[in-house]
């Protein structure tokens, strides 16, 4: 769900987009070195896939349905410069072309939903990674928990910066629980989601996910004795 | 897909409005949201003048006002959290209707319904207006860096492409016999999701390569006669 204009007052949307300015021009460094120049029409394109997915329902129950957030999922597969990145260039072309989370508060979006998912998905990741045995299999698992923290997390950001700028008079204490408590329950969806979409990729092409990637370098060429004799 | 291609939010027209140059466009824009943002709730007024700054733009632009109050939908999950505010907040209370209600929270909500709608209604007018390569053309201008214009243009040059992709994926279920009712169709969108990115990253690889093979150089050339 996007912030809209004046959810936040002006000071903190400038903040925020302040903040966000550093983090895309430290992405636009970081991603050439994910991509050297494939940048603009690979970014461009998985941009295009963070924003289809969102549009994707996933049905939950009684006719109610959620779509994926996507940063977790996108710092896997692509890296976290270019998930920065594409999720940044998401946000702005909803702003602009969709009137969907308002321009002021596009910082605060790109903070919230950008910023904070792709740096706490991606980072938990590679803690997860570091920790579990090194096996491509377990990919799918350590995404899928790196994104049920990634959601809340943001919810939590959102609190704090409603404490610099909220415009309403709300117990922040109840915010709180408020907020993590149902964004917990969005964090096991995007978990479960993310789970079975990389899943899914790693089976058919673990070299694409980025996140796969140092695990696959050690596997060793094998060559088969009995199924070269049995063709020859 | 062709150049000729409007998003789904442009409405055609030859007005003053829609012949702006993008770039002041977006300009006006920001500053009339932070203007809006940073007017204090209580000047009722000036919420009146601005929606009549809006309503002769929109006038002007000769788009549809149903064509824009349509699309305002988008803020719908906003309003919902708008009209639970005055029952949530704290600080003295009042009587609204029999109701129990805390004046700042319904103060907050007033704030919060009047600066969100005229945001999306002034959004919805820049992208009623403009066509998206003017818009690039226009953010370009506004020295917003090069390579992240380019990632944007990519993405909304593909972005029916993808969609489309999607689209006829759900076709296929469907016409499979599928149908997501509850948690346990996940897996099958899920492998969805994932045969949509596999697609989309190997299109971006094949776009690369194509754009290689006619001298790309990693700056975009700029086509003369085109906006």
């Amino acid at each position: 769900m996007h912030v809209p204009n004046g959810f936040l007052d002006a000071p903190t949307s400038m903040a925020t987009g302040a903040a966000a300015v550093v983090c895309v021009g430290a992405a636009l460094a970081g991603a050439r070195r994910e991509l050297d120049d494939r940048t603009a029409p690979m970014a461009g394109l998985v941009a295009a896939f963070v924003f289809a997915t969102q549009m994707l329902n996933f049905p939950v129950a009684a006719g109610t349905s959620g779509h994926l957030l996507g940063g977790a999922l996108a710092a896997v597969l692509v890296g976290p410069w270019t998930a920065l990145l594409c999720m940044s260039v998401v946000f702005l072309v909803q702003s602009l072309l969709f009137a969907d989370g308002g321009i002021t508060a596009l910082g605060t979006n790109i903070i919230l939903m950008g910023v904070t998912t792709v740096v706490v998905g991606w980072l938990l990741f590679v803690l997860l990674r570091a920790l579990l045995p090194k096996r491509p299999s377990l990919v799918p698992l350590e995404a899928g928990l790196a994104a049920m923290v990634s959601v809340p997390a943001a919810a939590l950001v959102f609190v704090g910066l409603y404490a610099a700028g909220g415009t309403a008079d709300l117990s922040l204490g109840e915010l709180a629980v408020a907020m993590v408590g149902v964004h917990t329950l969005i964090g096991i969806g995007e978990a479960a989601i993310t789970f079975l979409a990389v899943a899914s990729i790693v089976a058919v092409r673990p070299d694409l996910v980025y996140g796969a990637r140092p695990l696959l370098a050690r596997r060793e060429l094998e060559i088969r004795a009995t199924a070269t004799e049995a063709t020859a | 897909m062709g150049a000729g291609h409007g998003h789904k939010l442009h409405y055609h027209g030859h007005s003053v409005v829609h012949r702006a140059p993008a770039h002041l466009k977006i300009l006006v824009l920001l500053g009339f949201t932070v203007l809006v943002v940073a007017t204090p709730g209580e000047w009722y007024a000036a919420f009146g003048a601005y929606l009549l700054v809006i309503a002769v733009v929109v006038g002007v632009s000769r788009v549809p006002a149903t064509y824009l109050l349509k699309r305002s939908l988008i803020e719908v999950p906003f309003l919902a959290f708008a009209l639970l505010l005055p029952f949530v907040a704290h600080g003295p209370r009042t009587d609204v209707l029999g109701l129990s209600v805390s004046e700042s929270g319904l103060l907050a909500a007033w704030a919060l319904l009047a600066k969100g709608t005229l945001g999306v209604l002034a959004s919805l007018t820049l992208a009623a207006t403009t066509e998206p390569h003017e818009l690039l053309h226009g953010l370009e201008r506004l020295r917003l860096p090069s390579q992240l214009v380019q990632i944007m243009a990519f993405m909304v040059r593909y972005l029916d492409v993808v969609t489309g992709e999607m689209q006829r994926m759900k076709v296929a279920r469907e016409s499979r016999g599928f149908s997501a009712r509850d948690p346990r169709q996940w897996p099958v969108l899920a492998r969805s999701a994932g045969a949509l990115f596999i697609r989309s990253y190997e299109r971006g690889e094949r776009v690369h390569l194509a754009m290689l093979s006619r001298g790309y150089t990693g700056r975009m050339p700029r086509i003369e006669g085109r906006p």
